[in-house]
C-alpha cells in the first residue's frame, strides 16, 4: 500500500516535470518508477519514516497555518533588524516536543526551524535545544502553542 | 486579467526583494554567527518565497508554475536541515553564543524522565 503510494506520487511527479506525452517517454517514466520503489524496498525505507503517507491529507492545513507563522514572525525579525538600536536578547532554551511519531518529532524541529527567529540546535529524545533571537521566540515556544499543532497535525494514531 | 495578474506579481516580487533586502542588511548588523542565522532564515523563508510566488503569477497556469511551486517546496524542506546543520556545526567547533539569558538548564516540565545537567545539551553525543 506504501509502495503503491509512492509510486503514484513518483509517478505524478515525473509527468510534472517532464511535459512530454509520448508513448516511448510515458514507458520510460514507468520503468524508472518500478525501479526506484523496487530500490526503496530494498532499502526498507518505504516505512512511516521514510513515508509518511499518513500525514499527507493533514499537510495543507498544517503548511498554511505554518506559512502564516512564517510571516508573522520573518516581519517580526525584520522589524528588529531593521531597528536602529538593534533590540536583540538571544536566548538559548529548551522544550519539550510532545509527538510520538518520529516524522511528527522531525516536523516539529524543522518548523522551529523554519520560523525565522527560531533554530533547533539539537535534540535529544524528546528534547529540543533552541536558539532564538528574542527572549519572546522561547516564551512562545515554552508555553508550547506550536508542539500542541504539530501534535494535532500527526493525528492520534 | 492580464494587468491584474502582472500587479499582483510585481507586489509579490517588490516584497519578496525587500525581505531578501532586509535579511542581506541583518547578516551584517547582527552580532555573531546565530543571530545572522536568524537574519539569513527571513531570506530564505519569506523572501525567497514571496519572489517565487510572484513569479508564478508571471508564469501563469503552466507546468512552469508548477514547476516553480516544486522549488518552494525545496526551501520548505532544505532549509531548516542547512540550517540545524549549521547551528549544530558552530556549537560542535565550539563557537560560544553571545547570550542575554541562557535558559539551557531548565527543568523542562511534562516530562518523567530524570534531567540531564544540560550544560553540553546543545552538542550531540554521536
Amino acid at each position: 500500500m506504501r509502495s503503491l503510494v509512492l509510486a503514484v506520487a513518483l509517478f505524478l511527479f515525473w509527468l510534472a516535470l517532464s511535459g512530454h506525452y509520448t508513448p516511448f517517454l510515458l514507458t520510460v517514466g514507468v520503468l524508472c518508477v518500478a525501479l526506484t520503489v523496487f530500490v526503496a524496498s530494498r532499502m526498507f525505507i518505504v516505512d512511516d519514516e521514510g513515508q509518511p503517507m499518513e500525514l499527507l491529507l493533514a499537510a495543507p492545513t498544517y503548511w498554511a497555518w505554518l506559512y502564516v507563522e512564517i510571516a508573522k514572525s520573518a516581519v517580526t525579525v525584520t522589524r528588529i533588524i531593521l531597528d536602529p538600536k538593534l533590540p536583540i536578547s538571544p536566548t538559548f532554551t529548551r522544550v519539550r516536543a510532545s509527538q510520538k511519531t518520529s516524522a511528527g518529532l522531525a516536523t516539529y524541529a524543522n518548523s522551529i526551524t523554519l520560523t525565522p527567529g527560531t533554530i533547533t540546535t539539537g535534540v535529544s529524545d524528546d528534547i529540543l535545544t533552541v536558539h532564538a533571537i528574542i527572549r519572546e521566540g522561547a516564551d512562545d515556544l515554552e508555553a508550547g502553542g506550536m508542539d500542541k499543532r504539530v501534535r494535532q497535525f500527526e493525528g492520534d494514531t | 486579467m492580464e494587468v491584474i495578474a502582472d500587479a499582483i506579481s510585481w507586489v509579490l516580487i517588490a516584497l519578496g526583494s525587500f525581505f531578501l533586502v532586509s535579511g542581506a542588511i541583518g547578516l551584517i548588523r547582527m552580532p555573531d554567527v546565530y543571530t545572522r542565522m536568524h537574519a539569513a532564515s527571513v531570506i530564505d523563508t519569506l523572501g525567497a518565497m514571496l519572489l517565487i510566488l510572484g513569479l508564478v503569477f508571471q508564469a501563469g497556469f503552466s507546468l512552469l508554475a508548477l514547476k516553480l511551486l516544486f522549488v518552494i517546496a525545496l526551501l520548505f524542506f532544505f532549509g531548516p536541515v542547512a540550517s540545524h546543520a549549521l547551528a549544530q556545526a558552530a556549537l560542535h567547533a565550539g563557537i560560544e553564543p553571545l547570550l542575554a539569558e541562557d535558559r539551557r538548564g531548565r527543568d523542562v516540565p511534562g516530562g518523567d524522565e530524570p534531567e540531564p545537567d544540560g550544560k553540553q545539551e546543545g552538542v550531540p553525543s554521536t
